[in-house]
């Protein structure tokens, strides 16, 4: 079943990968910030500060996808022994963090034009904040922690701790009165977003996620390239 | 037009230090994770380096060694 995650393989792939990757991203990107910051329409009751929406929300959905996605190759990979899931985990949380404070950055400076303050105690946003330790304790675990199997059981228990906070994220606008807006967009049912809007939310979020797969990839290779400096002590 | 434009309707210091915070996260995150990268890379061509011939020609036998050694690499 893992035979495809066998590193040797994958290198051959993320090596390379990383080139096309980056500029894709940067055509992506620039698109992107030609229709968040000139063709995208302002919103009738919030103006231009709509446009900061461009970079809120996109970032905060790939923190959320990446903490969810680490806590599945964790669990498997704790389940199943396989060590490159854990390095594929590994590489792709500081993606998430950094999108996890752009998140909390890009919506405080958000909040001081529309509600008037730059930071409440509201669900949502301390949600967001408590994932954003999460991340801290998983990429921290892996830098203190010299005992493989403790590390990895660590990083694991971590992650499953964290991914409780997930759904309290994504329904905590639902749940109880808070100063965040619902969710605008709903993959089951109809958006409430213009097109218009929808469009360059996109574009923007592509371009998130080509950038996280860039920063997973050098990281990635990176951790392949310290464990082979291991392995040339040992020859 | 251009400081219409800079100015957003008096929600342009709110939108560019948004777009400007995410601006300079991506590339920090992107110049310390490629540092990282350059760094573990010169530290293994470093000891490959200073393999005797017969270790050099087991370690290159390795796929994963022999695409660190090769100058394909874009980072």
């Amino acid at each position: 079943m893992f035979k495809f995650f066998n590193p040797s393989k994958i290198f051959l792939i993320t090596s390379k990968a990383p080139k096309y990757v980056m500029i894709l991203f940067v055509m992506v990107f620039s698109i992107g910030l030609l229709e968040a910051l000139i063709f995208s329409p302002e919103d009738y009751k919030q103006g231009d500060s709509v446009r900061i929406m461009y970079v809120h929300v996109p970032a905060a959905w790939i923190s959320l996808g990446i903490f969810s996605s680490i806590t599945f190759l964790s669990l498997c990979g704790y389940i199943f022994k396989n060590m490159n899931l854990f390095l594929i985990a590994k590489s792709l949380a500081p993606s998430g963090l950094l999108f996890n404070i752009v998140a909390l950055v890009t919506g405080s400076i958000w909040g001081k034009p529309t509600w008037g303050t730059w930071w409440a105690w509201d669900a949502r946003i301390t949600s967001m904040l408590i994932l954003g330790l999460f991340y801290l304790m998983f990429l921290i675990a892996w830098r203190i922690y010299e005992d493989k199997e403790k590390v990895l059981r660590i990083t694991t228990i971590i992650t499953i701790l964290g991914i409780i906070n997930v759904p309290i994220i994504k329904y905590s606008v639902d749940w109880w009165n808070t100063l965040h807006q619902p969710a605008s967009i709903n993959i089951l049912s109809k958006s409430s977003i213009h097109s218009s809007m929808l469009f360059p939310l996109l574009i923007m979020t592509a371009a998130f996620v080509l950038f996280s797969l860039l920063i997973f990839l050098m990281k990635y290779n990176t951790e392949l390239i310290k464990i082979k400096n291991k392995g040339l002590d040992r020859l | 037009m251009i400081s219409e434009f800079l100015n957003m309707n008096g929600y342009g210091l709110y939108v560019w230090s948004a777009f400007l915070f995410t601006f300079i996260s991506i590339t920090t995150l992107f110049l310390i994770t490629k540092i990282q990268y350059v760094k573990e890379r010169n530290k293994f061509l470093s000891k490959f380096g200073a393999l005797d011939s017969k270790k050099a020609e087991t370690a290159k036998s390795q796929i994963i060694n022999k695409e660190i050694l090769s100058s394909n690499q874009f980072i």
